[in-house]
């Protein structure tokens, strides 16, 4: 198992290409590309393997963790270099190889500084690879941080609408959640007898209650506010609005689950009792950022606005998914932080890539009847817009309904609450369908029949990448077991679970 | 007598030989002004002899390290290996500071600059080694002497000549006041113990009776903090760094701001932890006790706080480094304040990788803003397209100030506050000095990104290259290497601090 690879072929990428010449465009969007392929190949490749030794290795040695690395990095405080991969982390690390390679397709017509933006793309990549893997506190915080900066000059450099506000609100909140993570990390590092940041000889050693209670909520809010949670999560919409079309992805695909992933990864595995006691407040601010996210994407008129809600939304159902502690419900939210990674790239490269850039606009009104002009966008974003809805056939069903069923076990007012966002999920998507790529349509018939757009068409990396992405949601739509089985499987095994 | 005299000679051969170099620059400079020698050709003979003469004090201290750990002169310069690896440091940061001075226009009097600079490393280099009251007043006369010259030689047009003059009246004045404030808190100190060695002092202190309780000595502690925050300027004995900084040429800015500061801070901790050891007062929340600790937590936070904030409304980039060392002083001070042989080791590890990292960083701007029209955020708009290798490097020393990973300064702030947590493990009674210096320096964050921004983002007014000289080039990207391998393979030093300290 190599999965390890994945980041440092990731950094070399990104090396190479700052030797390039900067003339030099096509070589680097293939260097990027290829890198980003190859990182791909190395995580599936771990991840088929993975699958198919499974439960030999759940039966023989209990655990279903595979160490990639684990040697001492800073021995003075306990560090280790350690990473691993399960079946919680390895969906995330594919997830990650595919919005790498996809995002790279669509950034494809990059014409400005093309080669610091895949030097920046392919580090804040590697950095989140790192993340997943990281086992190790410290590194994770490393790895985490690490992945800030290159986001900033992403959105601030490539971006729109207000840039430079949104990249600085999303860094400063990103950076002040990572400093509350510090603060904790200190602390467990400190009230834990192990004297390591290994989470394993962490876990091993249980942290006093009174210690667990206060530090907990620290370390999942830290977390959380990458992950979008209500109230912190007002960064959101604007960075996502902000940043270009493969920012937007990377953002919404997978930099929201970083934050969903430490809280998972750190908080509740080192804190069990602290989780216990706080996992109503996190159900209920959950709920609201459920059903909040919904309410304010309905009203939206910025098409890209809209989409950026939707995030906050669905990941609420990650957090509320999380906070059941049975089975289901976290394996649905584990789930749920793939699938929403792969629906909110779909649709995030339809708005920015497909329709803004050849529009210019992302007004609701002055939209209109672009299922005529550019019907591959309409297609794509349809079949993404259902599957955000929950639809059956489509990933995003499973994992809603599995969070629902978890949620409706810990209490059925929980679930009541999030369900309603899924009629208001409906409502503004078929809404969002209908203004952008059909209203004018209806009027435009009366007359000549003639879209007024004339738009380029879509280009063959765009169509690419939009395959893999529908290709992925249909698959684990129809065959989930691919997925969850490995998710449920390790989810089992995490502490303080009920069935 | 004549063997004291060779064993002073014998352990102090890098002190003399700077001395040596620069009596030397200054002839060989009075020489070179008789003959038709261009500016800039004069100016790059005596730097080369002056770099020379650092390369070989350091290769002088390299050679003493396996030497016995010896006390010179009754108790008032000690020589270990500690000593000998920040003298080192010192003359490193000095030798980057010649370097970068090379194309910056300093004037006609090219050999009293670099003289003025050798002085000022030897006062440094004494200061680290000095452990006795009268001897660290000399060396930090020497150093805060020739730093206030320094100061007043950017002469590149009137109005900067004038801005210099300026600062260095205005620095002349302030370390002038903190000098008085220090002699007198020392001449409590001695008054009162009838003693000046520090290792005298501490035994004295620590016992308790009638010395210990005095509010005397508390008066004369009082006063050395005060002499000592003005000299590495932390709130509120900060008001001169800012305009001292920004009219200071930008070479000496970088010396201003990194070899007097670990000089300074290197002999505050020993004096604070050897000397007044027995003063530490508590600093934990809740269960505050007068002493040291607890004046400099106070100190720390105002450093860190203002430091910060102040730093978000400038625009000249040298100010705004200049607020920023502010604050970094401000955490290097809850190290300190942890007051245990970790604290002591953050302390030091942070020291060097601040140092560097902002050397590099004024390193940079030396090298970039006689081209670019001076050190307003604004005139290095688009830099990275300008110079694109210089602004790389900017972007690696400004984000190891504020403290991102992989860089070493993370990890030396990562460190520092572990520090400060572990003080305490039960009650965790620092740890509100921690979050304060964390939530710090997420505004920190701040404005390096957007002087960041504009070396990145703003769309340059004036789209010509600018070229910098190789050896420029090489030295700075050596000092990103090392800020990079401290944040990545810290344990080496680290071990090697830890293992010093020790015996501290």
């Amino acid at each position: 198992m190599y999965t390890d690879w994945t980041i440092y072929l990731t950094f070399a990428g990104a090396g190479l290409i700052m030797l390039l010449p900067r003339e030099a465009k096509t070589a680097i969007c293939w260097t990027a590309l290829l890198t980003g392929m190859a990182g791909l190949a190395v995580a599936l490749w771990g991840y088929f393997t993975y699958n198919s030794g499974m439960n030999e290795l759940i039966r023989t040695r209990g655990t279903g963790l595979i160490d990639l690395a684990d040697v001492p990095w800073i021995p003075a405080l306990g560090i280790h270099y350690h990473l691993a991969v399960d079946g919680i982390n390895f969906p995330l690390v594919v997830l990650n190889g595919f919005v790498c390679v996809t995002g790279i397709l669509f950034s494809w017509n990059i014409e400005e500084r093309t080669k610091e933006f895949f030097a920046f793309f392919l580090i804040l990549i590697a950095g989140v690879y790192g993340v997943f893997m990281a086992m190790d506190l410290f590194l994770l915080l490393v790895f985490y941080e690490l992945a800030i900066v290159p986001k900033y000059f992403i959105i601030a450099i490539w971006g729109s609408t207000r840039k430079e506000y949104g990249a600085m609100k999303l860094v400063m909140y990103s950076f002040i959640g990572s400093a509350v993570v510090f603060i904790a990390i200190l602390v467990t590092y400190f009230a834990s007898p192990a004297h390591s940041f290994d989470l394993f000889a962490l876990r091993s050693q249980p942290i006093a209650y009174n210690v667990q209670v206060w530090v907990f909520p620290l370390m999942f809010a830290g977390f959380a506010v990458l992950a979008g949670m209500w109230p912190f999560h007002t960064w959101a919409p604007t960075g996502h609005v902000a940043a270009p079309t493969a920012g937007s992805m990377l953002l919404a695909g997978v930099v929201m689950k970083l934050g969903a992933y430490g809280c998972l990864r750190a908080a509740m595995f080192l804190f069990p009792q602290g989780m216990e006691h706080w996992r109503w407040v996190i159900a209920w601010l959950a709920v609201v950022g459920i059903v909040y996210g919904a309410g304010v994407a309905l009203v939206q008129k910025d098409f890209k606005f809209i989409i950026g809600y939707s995030s906050v939304s669905h990941m609420g159902f990650v957090l509320l998914g999380l906070a059941t502690l049975n089975v289901i419900g976290m394996s649905g939210a584990v789930l749920q932080m793939f699938s929403h990674g792969i629906i909110a790239s779909l649709l995030f490269a339809v708005v920015g890539r497909m329709v803004y850039d050849r529009t210019h606009t992302r007004q609701l009104d002055e939209l209109g009847g672009l299922a005529k002009a550019i019907p591959f966008a309409c297609v794509t974003f349809v079949i993404a817009g259902v599957a955000s809805m929950g639809m059956p056939g489509f990933s995003g069903f499973w994992a809603e309904f599995q969070v629902l069923i978890g949620a409706f076990k810990m209490n059925p007012w929980l679930a009541v609450g999030a369900a309603v966002s899924i009629a208001i999920t409906a409502a503004y998507i078929l809404n969002t369908i209908h203004k952008v790529f059909f209203a004018e349509e209806e009027q435009a018939h009366a007359g000549s029949g003639e879209s007024r757009w004339q738009l380029p068409p879509i280009s063959l990396p765009e169509k690419i990448a939009s395959v893999i992405l529908l290709a992925l949601l249909v698959i684990i739509g129809f065959y989930p077991s691919i997925m969850l089985d490995m998710i449920k499987a390790n989810v089992e095994l995490f502490p303080g679970i009920t069935k | 007598m004549t063997s004291m005299y060779l064993q002073i000679c014998g352990r102090l051969t890098a002190e003399i030989v700077l001395a040596v170099v620069a009596l030397a620059v200054l002839v060989l400079d009075l020489i070179l002004a008789r003959r038709t020698v261009t500016m800039s050709a004069r100016m790059q003979m005596v730097a080369c002899v002056a770099g020379f003469g650092l390369i070989a004090a350091m290769i002088v201290l390299v050679l003493g390290w396996d030497q016995e750990p010896v006390v010179l002169l009754g108790g008032t310069l000690v020589m270990d290996q500690l000593t000998i690896l920040f003298k080192f440091v010192v003359a490193g940061l000095s030798l980057l500071t010649v370097v970068i001075s090379i194309r910056y226009d300093v004037g006609r009097h090219v050999g009293e600059y670099f003289a003025m600079l050798l002085f000022g490393t030897i006062g440094m280099m004494l200061l680290v080694g000095a452990e006795e009251l009268i001897m660290i007043f000399v060396a930090l006369e020497l150093t805060s002497i020739s730093l206030y010259v320094l100061t007043a030689f950017n002469k590149a047009s009137p109005a900067l000549a004038r801005n210099s003059g300026e600062a260095a009246i205005k620095y002349f004045m302030f370390g002038g006041i903190s000098s008085a404030f220090l002699l007198f808190g020392l001449s409590y100190v001695y008054g009162l113990t009838g003693v000046t060695s520090l290792d005298d002092l501490s035994r004295i202190i620590s016992q308790p009776g009638a010395v210990h309780a005095s509010p005397m000595l508390a008066a004369g502690m009082l006063f050395v903090i005060v002499g000592f925050g003005f000299k590495v300027a932390v709130v509120p004995f900060h008001l001169w760094a800012p305009d001292a900084y920004e009219g200071a040429p930008t070479p000496v800015t970088a010396l201003i701001a990194t070899g007097s500061k670990v000089a300074s801070f290197f002999v505050l901790l020993k004096l604070m932890l050897v000397s007044f050891g027995g003063m530490a007062g508590s600093a934990f929340w809740g269960h505050f006790a007068s002493g040291w600790t607890m004046l400099l937590a106070v100190v720390a936070t105002a450093s860190m706080v203002l430091g910060n904030f102040a730093a978000i409304a400038q625009h000249n980039v040298k100010r705004l480094l200049a607020y920023s060392s502010i604050a970094h002083a401000g955490y290097i001070l809850v190290g300190l304040v942890a007051a245990t042989k970790m604290g002591a080791t953050s302390v030091l590890f942070y020291l060097i990788v601040y140092a560097l990292a902002n050397l590099g960083a004024f390193g940079v701007l030396a090298a970039l803003s006689g081209r670019a029209g001076g050190e307003d955020m604004a005139n290095f708009n688009g830099m990275a397209r300008r110079a694109p290798f210089m602004s790389l490097l900017m972007l690696v020393f400004l984000l190891s100030l504020a403290g991102i990973p992989p860089l070493g300064g993370f990890l030396g702030k990562f460190y520092l506050f572990a520090a400060a947590v572990q003080r305490d493990p039960q009650q965790f009674g620092l740890l509100w000095l921690v979050i304060i210096g964390l939530l710090t320096s997420a505004v920190s964050l701040y404005y390096y990104l957007i002087v960041l921004k504009h070396f990145y983002v703003e769309k340059p007014v004036d789209a010509s290259r600018i070229e910098t000289p190789v050896y420029l080039n090489v030295a700075l990207a050596l000092v990103a290497a090392g800020v990079i391998a401290l944040g990545l393979f810290p344990q080496a030093l680290l071990a090697l601090l830890d293992n010093l300290v020790g015996n501290l």
